[in-house]
């Protein structure tokens, strides 16, 4: 079987008869073409989908919850209802205790952010109202910030020193500074005091309420500088990336109201915002669409196959005659049905092949124009190679099995009834 | 080299049962150069089919070159066909996208000849059938006569011991028959066997032997003189 796979008379033999029948041969190798150049384009723009959702969310722990306080709603423990709520630091090492699949909890205090006046800061003959952060060196664990070369994110040494340093924005930058200015190093006013900056973030989309104003200063000196002692106002939080996060979000909000002393029931006590879940649904959406394409196609594939199979029939049918003669002179059953298979798979596998070139010709046209777009979720549409050789085989041995049909029906007959064929 | 007893075929089409051949006994021995004659339908080229294992018999013996031929499957058959027998048939059967060269390179592929020497071999047969400068044409560039060389060229290349030709000359005018003929003598003055299916008399005479089949059954048996072709030809 394989000698006549390495003979070159086989391919002689092979090449004769696809010359002879150009229009057989155009037709089979359009449907396989079309039917793997769909596949590649389908499959590879919908992981590009994926590949865009996830980017959207790549600055931030995609297991990332928040809470925050409210009012309580139901009476217990002999405080009244309406009661307001403050979550408080030592709540960080609480929850990181009794929530174990927590990995990260980042107490954070802000003003300008949820209404009120922002800080008001000032440079030289500048000025602006800007909103201020207190944090914690980990929040960067949990919403990374791209800081630029030469600065910093605030770290431990600034939370143990109460230090007056701060991140400013990439915009506050461009409001505060002249442009050729380096801020490393320089002084702004907040709120009447002097901060140094230590860093600049890059404004990042996706996932959040902040932007490219933000003032970052450590959590002890806002602490400090505005009198607010223990006060918390959120937690930003990451779970281990194997955590169901609707779980967590739950033990997280149980073991809150147990430390306030809030009804149980109470789901107005604290509020919060779950991004796993977020991330979780449009994930399931794009992967959903990912299946959608494999099994159109697939679909598109296997309607190849057999229209492959088709021709091929027809063929064997137009050629009963050629192969009647053949068989008359001394072709056994097997040469004529190795000679109908080779030439199905061969026909296949080049139009298959030029398919796949087609398909990722397209996704690399798709690929560039939406490059520079950020905002469009939309990145690197691959079809992993694997995917491909499966697509390619399943195509190549279906079309097989299917001139298997027809082979057999060459052989099958008596070589005079083939000859008296038209 | 061909031994047949009691051999029978019949077709069946719905209702209606034909009997074709119904008993035939008959006897070729190496180098012979036999006509069958008969009318149209009388199952002439039934019989050459079934010798040349294109077709089976309904019952009956076979013995082709002290093997016998029974319940053969399709790969001896084959097999068979191509080592020990040679055809011609009416209606030449060429390939048409091959060229005569390539037409007659066919049989030796299947008998895993290498290209080199079946090129060779097969442009040796088109030269002793007269049409080595036509080797490189396609059959619709060929008249009838040069396709029947052809042919004929096809079915000697792998070296049969029987040529089996059924209505070698019936598309041909009788020049060009006559001619062809004469290429069939020499071919059996090689020592090949040949069977011919004709209802041309002036044909049947220019083989040694002459069989006339009727009803299913071979109704005469006879040896003549052959006559040579190429006193026709010039
Ligand atoms: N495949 C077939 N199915 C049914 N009947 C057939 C078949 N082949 C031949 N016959 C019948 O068998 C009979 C003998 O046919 P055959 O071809 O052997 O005759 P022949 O002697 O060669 O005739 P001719 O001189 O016209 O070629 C005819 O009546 C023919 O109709
Ligand atoms: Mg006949």
């Amino acid at each position: 079987m394989f000698r006549a796979l390495f003979d070159r008379d086989t391919w002689q033999e092979i090449f004769g008869s696809i010359q002879k029948n150009k229009l057989r041969t155009l037709i089979t190798v359009i449907g396989v073409l079309w039917g793997i150049f769909i596949y590649i384009t389908l499959s590879g723009a919908s992981k590009g989908l994926d590949n865009g959702f996830e980017r959207q969310f790549e600055e931030v722990a995609i297991n990332s919850l928040f809470v925050w306080a409210q009012n309580t709603s139901i009476p217990y423990d002999g405080f009244r209802t309406g009661r307001n709520m403050q979550l408080k630091l030592d709540d960080q090492s609480y929850l990181m205790q009794r929530v174990p699949q927590l990995q990260y909890v980042a107490p954070r205090i802000a003003r300008g952010v949820f209404g009120g006046d922002g800080a008001s800061v000032k440079r030289g003959g500048k000025s602006g109202a800007y909103a201020v952060y207190g944090d914690f060196p980990i929040l960067v664990k949990i919403a990374s910030k791209d800081i630029f070369d030469g600065g910093r994110f605030l770290n431990q040494a600034d939370m143990d020193n109460q230090r007056k340093v701060c991140v400013i924005g990439e915009r506050t930058q461009t409001e505060l500074f002249e442009k050729d200015e380096d801020p490393i190093g320089n002084y702004i006013q907040i709120d009447e005091m002097y901060f140094q900056v230590v860093g600049i973030h890059k404004f990042s989309g996706g996932g959040g309420f902040e932007n490219d104003s933000d003032i970052f200063i450590p959590f002890t000196t806002y602490k400090k500088v505005y009198n607010t002692g223990d006060n918390v106002d959120w937690f930003a939080m990451a779970a281990y990336d194997n955590a169901d996060v609707v779980a967590v979000e739950k033990d997280i909000k149980a073991a809150l109201k147990v430390k306030h002393r809030v009804h149980p029931d109470d789901e107005f006590a604290f509020g919060s915002f779950n991004l796993g879940e977020v991330f979780n649904r449009v994930k399931g959406f794009s992967s959903g669409m990912y299946f959608l394409s494999l099994i159109v196609g697939i679909a598109t594939i296997l309607a190849g196959v057999i229209g492959i199979g088709n021709i091929l029939l027809i063929s064997v049918q137009e050629r009963t005659k050629e192969l009647g003669i053949r068989r008359a002179l001394g072709a056994t059953p097997r040469e004529v049905r190795m000679q109908i298979i080779i030439e199905s798979v061969f026909l296949t596998l080049i139009a298959g092949i030029i398919g796949i070139i087609l398909g990722s010709f397209v996704l690399a046209i798709i690929n560039a124009m939406t490059a520079d777009n950020s905002g469009f979720p939309y990145a690197n549409p691959t079809v992993p190679i694997k995917f491909i050789l499966i697509a390619l085989g399943l195509m190549v041995g279906l079309g097989t099995l299917i001139g298997l049909i027809p082979a057999q029906r060459a052989v099958s007959i008596k070589p005079i009834d083939a000859l008296r064929e038209e | 080299m061909i031994k047949i007893k009691e051999l029978h075929k019949s077709y069946t089409m719905g209702q209606n049962t034909l009997y074709v051949l119904k008993g035939i006994d008959f006897d070729v021995r190496e180098g012979e150069m036999v006509a069958i004659m008969g009318s149209s339908g009388s199952g002439k080229s039934t019989l050459l089919n079934i010798l040349g294992m294109l077709d089976t018999a309904d019952s009956g013996t076979y013995i082709l070159d002290s093997n016998p031929i029974k319940e053969l499957d399709e790969t001896k058959a084959a097999i068979y066909r191509n080592k020990f027998l040679g055809f011609v048939f009416q209606s030449f059967n060429l390939i048409s996208y091959k060229t005569a060269l390539e037409n007659v390179m066919l049989p030796l592929y299947y008998q895993k000849v290498n290209r080199k020497e079946r090129q060779a071999r097969a442009q040796n047969f088109l030269e002793q059938v007269g049409l080595g400068p036509w080797a490189s044409h396609h059959p619709n560039e060929l008249s009838g006569g040069q396709k029947q060389r052809v042919a004929i060229a096809r079915a000697l290349v792998s070296e049969p011991k029987v040529l089996l030709a059924d209505e070698p000359t019936g598309a041909l005018d009788s020049k060009t028959s006559y001619e062809l003929m004469d290429v069939l003598q020499k071919i059996n003055d090689t020592g090949i066997t040949l069977l011919i299916v004709t209802h041309e008399e002036d044909i049947a005479k220019m083989c040694k032997r002459i069989v006339h089949l009727r009803d299913g059954v071979i109704v005469e048996d006879k040896k003549v003189k052959q006559v040579r072709a190429s006193s026709y030809v010039e």
